[in-house]
């Protein structure tokens, strides 16, 4: 127990350093699979430990895409002269601009996504179970829509993001780091999230809530911070996205709701919603498999990972970790009062 | 008015029905009161419009001497007004410490507590409470798993947590091993005598409310039928002509 509980965390920890030298060939899959570990996780906290179904959390990343990026060029250019040029006007940033430009882009970004969450909570957490799940599957799809209409933001063909301004190696670690970074704050921070009066609250509101309103629990309020956590770090998250790929779709990069969008929930429930590191598990071995499937059978990609997706939710709809807390429950007995952690 | 509960001329239909026509009652603090009647003769309805699960027609419904019959469920459980359900409802995936510590009061829910662990006072008064309704070795497991009895006493125990100052209880003892009743009547009166904690229990086992009510009030197809001491009550030829199907 002290090996899994101790020594494990470190030295995933120790991997997650050394892997981009380890594996250069593999740096920017690593910087990807750190956002799918984000995504992963952030969609559980409602998924998972509230009960709620979102298809629309793909909203708050895709905002999170385009506020860094629009911030970053806006501090030291006029963003609809670039916009309007379409990618024919190159942008000049001095090194000090550019990295002033990311740390406050992506500074915005989490903040424009969490406001938004608050805005959509206010109007759709009302609903409950299925018609939530319903409420939100138009969202990507509108937000993508809105994006790809309006100019100031390049509309339909997208903004081409600035260029790091240094070698490409040390921006791919920077980049790198940044998602690590990301994906352990948010690992480390849902974990203490979760073993909080909050956590629990979450956690009854899944189980039965009515009856968390029948013992006076304000559960609006609940849902909707637990969805502004989520848009937080999924903001962040799409704020390093946009600089991975370099160049923003509003459809394809940003509200890229039928991978992205659809990813998030399958990893979360591949691994075992509901828990803390399942939705990492998930997300590892998807990111994996996505990889192969695009390696080895190209052009049938997307139907593999159409079959991928049935297979996973008709045969394995209580994930690696719920199988396991099945087969060994002992494992995930919570022990002393006052160290209660999610497994 | 000194009474903690008063219910004035309350209606309510659903549709063409009407499940509660013009009741009136009064619960004392610090008694406790039976609420009986035939199956069908809306007790459970009552109870609803009292907690506000739903909006009543007519009437009015005042507590600790608010209004509440506008009010919503949530608001009336943080005055202090909480039910227990005739279907058991806990929090299944949860462990019984877990669904005790998460009755304790919501008070103003400042985010500076929402976002810290369970206090250690909280603990303790969950692990006291367990043990008071006998589920101390349970402690650990998911609610869940546990027999239909037991989960109505976890259930009980989750409402003496929120620290209600009244407690409306809807049939705890069915569906409860008869030995074990005796012990659930035990439990009830004391909560009244050490916490102070006003009851209205609906009831249909007979001994367990003639034992157990200090006043009762019998229901029958929706309206108030008779009330006073258990004795009286049992012997009142119009109660027993409800419960026996004449007219």
């Amino acid at each position: 127990m002290i090996l899994v509980r101790k020594v494990l965390p470190l030295a995933l920890l120790a991997l997650a350093v050394t892997a981009p030298f380890l594996l250069p060939a593999f740096r920017v899959e690593l910087t990807m699979l750190w956002i799918m570990i984000v995504l992963a996780l952030s969609w559980d906290i409602l998924g998972g430990q509230m009960g709620y179904n979102s298809f629309g959390n793909i909203v708050f990343f895709g905002i999170g895409v385009y506020t860094a990026t629009i911030v970053q060029i806006g501090l030291f250019h006029d963003v609809g002269e670039y916009t309007a040029a379409a990618g024919m006007q190159t942008l000049s940033f001095t090194p000090t601009q550019y990295f002033i430009g990311l740390f406050v882009g992506l500074a915005a970004a989490p903040l424009v996504a969490a406001a938004a969450a608050f805005v959509l909570g206010r109007a759709l957490l009302g609903l409950r179970g299925h018609y939530f799940a319903i409420a939100t599957l138009g969202l990507g799809i509108a937000a993508g829509e809105l994006a790809a209409g309006w100019a100031y933001i390049g509309g339909s063909s997208g903004v081409q993001v600035p260029v790091y301004p240094g070698s490409l190696e040390s921006g791919r670690l920077l980049l790198y780091f940044l998602s690590a970074g990301l994906g352990v704050a948010t690992f480390a921070a849902l974990r203490r999230l979760y073993a909080t009066r909050f956590g629990l609250v979450l956690n009854a509101i899944r189980d039965d809530e009515d009856k968390a309103e029948a013992l006076g629990l304000r559960t609006t309020r609940y849902k909707t911070i637990a969805w502004c956590i989520a848009a937080t770090f999924l903001g962040l998250a799409g704020g390093i996205m946009g600089h991975i790929i370099g160049f923003i779709d509003p459809r394809e990069v940003a509200f890229a709701g039928a991978s992205y969008g659809v990813w998030m929930v399958l990893m979360a429930i591949l691994g075992g919603k509901g828990t803390l590191w399942g939705p990492v598990i998930g997300a590892t071995l998807f990111y994996a498999m996505r990889n192969l499937l695009w390696t080895y059978l190209f052009g049938w990609q997307n139907v593999a990972m159409g079959l991928l997706v049935v297979a996973v939710v008709v045969f394995f709809p209580i994930g690696i970790l719920g199988w396991l807390k099945r087969r060994h429950p002992q494992i995930f007995l919570r022990g002393a009062p006052a160290t209660r952690e999610a497994p | 008015m000194s009474a903690l509960l008063e219910v004035r001329d309350v209606s309510k239909r659903f549709g063409g029905i009407v499940a509660n026509r013009g009741i009136s009652l009064s619960v004392e603090e610090g008694s406790i009161v039976g609420l009986i009647g035939p199956n069908g003769s809306g007790k459970t309805t009552l109870f609803n419009s009292i907690v506000g699960t739903h909006p009543i027609d007519e009437g009015s419904i005042h507590f600790g001497g608010q209004e509440i019959s506008n009010r919503r469920v949530p608001e009336i459980a943080r005055l202090g007004l909480v039910r227990t359900y005739q279907q058991t409802r806990i929090f299944r995936q949860m462990s019984c410490l877990e669904n005790m510590l998460v009755s304790v009061p919501e008070g103003d829910a400042p985010l500076r507590r929402m976002m810290a662990a369970p206090a250690d006072d909280d603990h303790a008064r969950a692990d006291e409470l367990l043990a008071f309704v006998g589920l101390a070795s349970k402690r650990d497991l998911p609610a869940g798993s546990l027999s239909f009895g037991q989960q109505k006493l976890l259930e009980f125990a989750m409402a003496l947590m929120n620290e209600p100052r009244m407690l409306l209880l809807d049939e705890p003892t069915a569906g409860i091993n008869p030995t074990l009743i005796n012990g659930l009547i035990d439990r009830l009166k004391r909560a009244r005598d050490r916490l102070g904690i006003t009851l209205f229990v609906i009831e249909h086992n007979m001994r367990v409310v003639m034992n157990l009510a200090e006043h009762i009030y019998c229901l029958a197809h929706g309206e108030l039928l008779a009330d006073g001491p258990p004795q009286e009550v049992q012997n009142d030829p119009r109660v027993l002509a409800a419960y026996l199907g004449g007219h």
